[in-house]
């Protein structure tokens, strides 16, 4: 057995160097996967189906794959697309592949599998006790259901399925990263512990190297073990490196819950093959009783318009303790005579977060009480319109900048803004609703597969 | 008098997903390894008055083969949320790097 496993970069968007992936595909491996998202930079992305990288760095780097892809004529794996997997995420990476085919001739079968969960599924789920808490999780009501948008996290399943049936290419959903490595092996009937631990080491890319970079891993699946290294010949990988891998973005470094199952990475050991290479033994993997997708969930809080100051006099660093608490208490009656009443106080915030006073720690700052003798000042004015946002946040900001100071006989301006407006607009917040697995009939339930011939 | 920000080749804070804050502290030799491991400077018991949460939702491991301490622990607040100041969790290992190794 020896199942080659190429991944080009830990997410589809960061780029990786050319002669990576060139000696990758030398290295004829059975498939190309490629993660293209997570909910690691907060809720914008599943609440919003934006993407966080651009779509000309998306088009890079899955234009590479598909060229590496035909030129082997292996699978190409791409999950998570968009950041959120949701189904506007998996058909925006579908046009770029759309274009990318019409420009440079390519033919290919696409398998689409979306991942959006409705509401009425979920309510379905919750109300029958399928719907399982983890640890930690928010509590979950009917509305907070209707007003998230939820994906699944898929495993292995779906994807084998569309690969069965002859996809070239797998845009998936909101998948699990290490799925997308595992399932060729998986089909191939490879050792499931090595598999499973080879898939979570090169999920990041060389991330798991030295030096750690946005670069191509390549895995050995063998007989109850693998090897990994990385495609850049000046990075390498080491038992240390290797074994600090699994801590990272993990909360239990020794068991890793997929959909299928549990990676036990407990009983592994980590050899250097070479200067480069690692081999790993020893890695479990534990099937499940009960097959469990993760549920993701995002909603819109309101919206935000915000505005950056600055404060350097120490006579107003000194005193911001009561100046702040006093302008907060005057914006309120100032939005209840504005507004003349129409907008309740609980349905906007006003906050002030101090960078230079415990803004990034807060209660858990060690340096509680230091003085900085300069202070940013983050305004963030949040309300159930943007409309409404700015409207307060312009008031906020004109009346911050003339407090007025005790034992200063005379108006000035108490706050220094870089930018003119200083008002800026940010959109919907969002935040994330639930942490939470469901507990389907069967792997497929929950996910939707289409496949189209892309380029004929 | 060393501290664990002096023996550690690196310490880092982390989302383990948006509900969950882990912490890595990487040593750089065995030796400060095996020091740590007999000296426990990081408990369970520190972790939570450090960070203000209930002992019982601290997970704390000493990996050998990654010659790492590992601990975890629910976000105080969701990442995202509207108090959240630290979106990637990022910077919430620094209360760490001036606890004594022994």
């Amino acid at each position: 057995m020896d199942i080659r496993v190429l991944s080009p970069t830990g997410v589809l968007g960061a780029g990786f160097k050319t002669d990576s992936l060139r000696r990758g595909v030398q290295l004829a491996p059975h498939v190309i996967a490629c993660d293209a998202g997570s909910t690691d930079s907060g809720p914008a992305s599943l609440g919003s189906g934006v993407p966080k990288l651009s779509r000309e760095a998306c088009k890079r780097d899955l234009r590479l794959l598909l060229h590496a892809r035909a030129a082997l004529d292996i699978p190409l794996i791409v999950g998570s697309c968009g950041t959120s997997g949701r189904d506007v995420g998996v058909d925006w990476m579908a046009g770029i592949l759309r274009e990318i085919a019409a420009e440079d001739g390519l033919e290919v079968r696409v398998a689409l599998i979306k991942s959006d969960q409705s509401t009425t599924y979920v309510r379905r789920r919750w109300s029958e006790g399928r719907i399982v808490p983890l640890m930690p999780a928010p509590s979950i009501t009917p509305s907070i259901i209707d007003a998230s948008h939820i994906v699944g996290m898929m495993g292995v399943e779906p994807i084998a399925v569309a690969l069965e049936e002859g996809a070239d290419v797998v845009l998936a959903g909101r998948a699990s990263d290490a799925a997308l490595f595992a399932v060729v092996p998986e089909l191939a009937g490879a050792d499931r512990g090595a598999s499973w631990h080879a898939a979570k080491t090169v999920e990041c890319g060389a991330a798991c190297a030295v030096v750690p970079a946005a670069d191509g891993m390549i895995a050995y699946i063998r007989d109850g073990y693998f090897e990994v290294e990385p495609l850049d010949p000046a990075a390498r990988c080491t038992p240390l490196s290797i074994a600090a891998h699994t801590l990272y973005e993990n909360g239990n470094p020794y068991l890793l819950t997929e959909p299928s199952g549990v990676i036990d990475t407990t009983g592994a050991t980590y050899h250097a093959v070479s200067d480069r290479r690692v081999r790993v033994c020893g890695s479990r993997f534990t099937p499940a009783a009960n097959y469990t997708i993760k549920l993701e969930g995002a909603q819109c809080v309101g919206f935000q318009t915000i505005a950056v100051g600055g404060i350097r006099d120490p006579q107003i660093i000194a005193r911001l303790g009561e100046l702040l608490p006093h302008a907060q208490h005057y914006f309120d009656g100032r939005v209840a005579e504005l507004f003349d009443g129409r907008v309740a106080q609980d349905s906007y915030e006003i906050d002030y977060r101090v960078y230079g006073r415990n803004a990034v720690l807060g209660a858990v700052e060690p340096m509680r009480g230091a003085t900085a003798h300069e202070i940013g000042v983050l305004i963030t004015i949040t309300a159930p319109t943007q409309e409404l946002a700015t409207k307060i946040a312009t008031m906020v900001c004109h009346v911050s900048a003339h407090m007025p100071v005790p034992g200063y006989d005379g108006i000035i301006s108490t706050m220094a803004y870089p930018f003119s407006p200083p008002e800026i607009e940010r959109g919907a917040v969002h935040r994330f609703t639930l942490n939470h697995v469901c507990v389907p009939d069967d792997p497929f339930e929950m996910f939707r597969t289409e496949i189209v011939e892309v380029g004929s | 008098m060393t501290t664990l920000g002096e023996v550690c080749r690196l310490i880092r804070s982390k989302n383990a997903g948006p509900f969950v804050l882990t912490f890595d502290l990487l040593f750089a030799t065995r030796t400060d390894y095996e020091r740590a491991k007999r000296a426990q400077p990081l408990t369970v018991a520190r972790l939570a008055k450090i960070y203000r949460v209930p002992e019982s939702v601290i997970t704390l491991v000493y990996h050998d083969n990654a010659m790492a301490i590992k601990a975890s622990m629910p976000r105080p607040i969701v990442q995202g949320d509207l108090a959240d100041s630290d979106c990637y969790g990022g910077q919430q290992y620094v209360p760490l790097l001036e606890i004594e190794l022994e």
